[in-house]
């Protein structure tokens, strides 16, 4: 078994926790308020995610990217925490690689898996991170979903986040098993979609990720389906002068010196008054 | 009352046409007192980056001087300075190992990188990255700020412009939010220089 | 410790109480609206979306009244309690118009909307609202409420999920604050740039707050009656 303990910090843990009893709360992490989802179809995987990031109801990010490269043919897409998610599939990318460094093979999709799921049991569902695994290997297409504290499950079409639920209903009502790739990549397609438009905690762009056996395409924003309609041309124009300052300084920076050039002629420009190369403030 | 709220902040960054702004408010308040106006919340870390780091003050400038210790470190070993998208990374990193007892902290990281393409990036607290091409807003004022940037925001501006532009943002959200403002200060990077001005604005 | 110490004279009170069935009147449907006023016009604009928690509920509500051909009145906050609130005001001005034979002026309705608000003092119609129009003067006016019938005469004005990213675009470039290239500060502003600002403001707060969006109603108030325009904002 790993060692995880290594890998967090907890010397602020007493002090927040004195904190949290006086009152204050804690604040909203970033979360990706998302629809994540995958099928299965004859030669591969489809993944598709939307592209929201919230903070509170506040959009933090409208185009963020929350389909994450384990390996070259292994993607997993995440709902959650977004700093969980991201850190966890970074993790276990890099472990990938290392292993397939030593073995010289390419990872399964069922070795992600395990490492991803004994990292998350590990922290009993606290790294929340949600996540969609996606990715053919040499036994064929598979396709899972990992919950925070863990638990898998594996399955041909499945969705997750909070627009979970609008992703399904166009699954049940239109998943075929043996797609073709075209087909596949509509239905997820329309899928995102769904939660995109109906829930308030998705939206922005499509992003897809199409897996078949030693061939990824990854779409980023297949579909944006939410460009914004309307902006004044020439409008929100600040002049020169409209803010009123008290204060001006200026440094210039040192213009780099190139040890190759000997030649006189190019180094009249040194002699700034100003240079200030060295970070005073620091 | 979230902890966020006990000193106060407001930070925009805003990319331009090879040239990057920051901007933050100066107030250091302890709850709705105004103790200080000449806070800073904006650091320089080399030439071609800048960090503005909003929230707890305590944990803001514990984690300047970490940032500083890691980016000097590593300047002394490479014989290089650390690039703004290293230093976003760097950030990440430390805050994502504070998870489980996180610094109270959101900072955005900006700078131009060794083409002088604008680089910018906000992480929340426990440092999920949002790299953003036109601007950042945080701090308590944010929703404010997001509202003003998302309008007044235009690509492609040049530093004078961007200067204006990012300094009536930070202004006009600065005045709707009452735990932050007093005098605010603004850096505009370019390949050449930096410029820092202070604005004249409400004092209340 | 001063940070303890502090906090600990003002600290939230800790017994938590055991579980019993509670009483839960209200409920946000979110949404933004705004007014801004001219020299002889006012506009005034809402957005349709009414949203439950993180879904939508419809795209198309209905948040606005139109009072009488000079005056508008936009809300946000519990669709219910608009429209309960909407109903007593059209009943009030039917009532108003068959005893006196002309319409109410605005500001008389802006305080009939007061006294309505402020009537629920202990049990309040969970509404924001924003009145404008033209007053008798045919001068531009816009009011500003709180939940209970505040009442505020201003130039610009927003109210709901949005308003905190509303409002300072409009300080900016309705109220000229901060603005050192503008040097009359209490001018006003033309009736079709005022449209395209509150065009532009709800597409921006749309971008970044969640409960608004789908469509905008835009009501121009000036002295040729109501113009109304319907606009659309992202869907998702």
């Amino acid at each position: 078994m790993e060692n995880y303990e290594q890998s967090f910090n907890y010397e602020n843990c007493l002090r927040n926790e004195e904190l949290t009893k006086q009152g204050y709360e804690k604040k909203k992490q970033r979360k990706t308020g998302t629809t994540i989802a995958g099928i299965i179809f004859k030669d591969g995987v489809v993944l598709g995610a939307d592209t929201r990031a919230t903070e509170g109801y506040i959009v933090a990010d409208g185009n963020c990217e929350k389909i994450h490269r384990i390996s070259d043919y292994i993607y997993c897409c995440g709902a959650g925490t977004s700093a969980d998610t991201e850190n966890t599939t970074a993790l276990i990318s890099s472990k990938l690689e290392l292993m397939r460094l030593t073995t010289g093979r390419e990872p399964r999709v069922q070795n992600a898996l395990t490492l991803l799921k004994q990292y998350l049991y590990h922290y009993h569902g606290y790294v929340s991170a949600a996540l969609v695994l996606g990715g053919v290997d040499f036994k064929g297409p598979h396709l899972h979903m990992i919950h925070p504290h863990g638990s898998t499950s594996t399955l041909p079409f499945l969705t997750m986040g909070s627009g979970s639920l609008a992703a399904m209903a166009v699954f049940e009502a239109e998943y075929k098993t043996d797609l073709d790739e075209e087909s596949a990549k509509n239905l997820v397609h329309k899928a995102i979609t769904a939660g995109i438009f109906n829930d308030l905690g998705s939206g922005g762009n499509v992003d897809l990720c199409v897996m078949k056996f030693q061939n990824t395409q990854f779409f980023r924003n297949f579909d944006k389906p939410n460009k914004r309609k309307f902006s004044r041309i020439n409008a929100y124009r600040f002049p020169k002068g409209t803010t009123q300052f008290l204060e001006e300084k200026v440094t210039l920076l040192r213009k780099n010196l190139v040890i190759e050039n000997l030649d006189k002629n190019n180094n009249n420009n040194d002699n700034d008054n100003n240079d200030n190369n060295d970070n005073n403030d620091l | 009352m979230s902890i966020y709220e006990y000193n106060g902040s407001a930070l925009i960054a805003m990319a331009g046409k090879e040239c990057v702004a920051i901007a933050s408010d100066t107030r250091f308040g302890v709850r709705n007192q105004t103790v200080w106006r000449e806070a800073q919340k904006i650091f320089q870390i080399n030439n071609k980056t800048f960090l503005g780091l909003g929230g707890l003050n305590t944990d803001i400038w514990t984690l300047k001087e970490t940032f500083r210790f890691h980016h000097n470190l590593y300047a002394l070993r490479e014989e290089r300075d650390m690039s703004p998208k290293v230093f976003a990374n760097l950030v990440s990193h430390v805050l994502y190992s504070h998870r489980f007892g996180p610094y109270f902290v959101s900072p955005i990281v900006c700078g131009l990188d060794d083409d002088n393409v604008p680089f910018l990036c906000g992480t929340d607290e426990i440092g999920a990255q949002e790299i953003t091409h036109d601007f950042i807003a945080t701090g308590t004022a944010v929703e404010s700020l997001m509202g003003v940037c998302e309008t007044f925001y235009k690509e492609n501006l040049e530093p004078e412009d961007l200067f204006e532009t990012i300094s009536q943002c930070l202004l006009a959200g600065v005045d709707r939010d009452c735990l932050s403002g007093w005098g605010a200060v603004v850096h505009v990077l370019t390949k050449d220089g930096i410029t820092t001005r202070k604005l004249k604005m409400r004092q209340d | 410790m001063q940070l303890i110490q502090q906090s600990k004279q003002e600290s939230l009170p800790k017994s938590k109480e055991i579980n019993q069935p509670q009483f839960f009147p209200y409920t946000n449907n979110q949404g933004s609206c705004l007014g801004i006023c001219g020299e002889k016009f006012a506009v005034l604009a809402t957005d349709t979306r009414m949203s439950m928690g993180y879904s939508i509920v419809t795209r198309n509500a209905t948040k606005y009244l139109k009072l009488t051909d000079k005056c508008v009145l936009v809300s946000s906050g519990m669709q219910a309690d608009i429209e309960t609130l909407h109903k007593i005001l059209k009943a009030r001005l039917t009532i108003y118009q068959n005893q006196h034979q002309k319409p109410m002026s605005t500001p008389a309705i802006s305080h009939l909307l007061s006294r309505t608000l402020y009537y629920r003092r202990f049990f309040p119609l969970y509404t924001f609202n924003v009145l404008g129009g033209i007053d008798e003067d045919g001068k531009g006016c816009v009011f500003s409420y709180d939940a209970i019938g505040t009442l505020e005469r201003v130039r610009y004005s927003a109210s709901g999920s949005g308003s905190a990213l509303i409002e300072p675009i409009l300080d900016n470039q309705v109220g000229f604050k901060n603005r050192g290239d503008i040097t009359d500060k209490t001018g006003f502003l033309e009736e079709d740039e005022v449209v395209e600002l509150a065009k532009d403001t709800l597409t921006s707060t749309c971008e970044r707050d969640i409960f608004t969006g789908d469509f905008v109603h835009i009501f121009v108030v000036n002295e040729n009656g109501v113009r109304e325009e319907k606009f659309e904002l992202r869907f998702d």
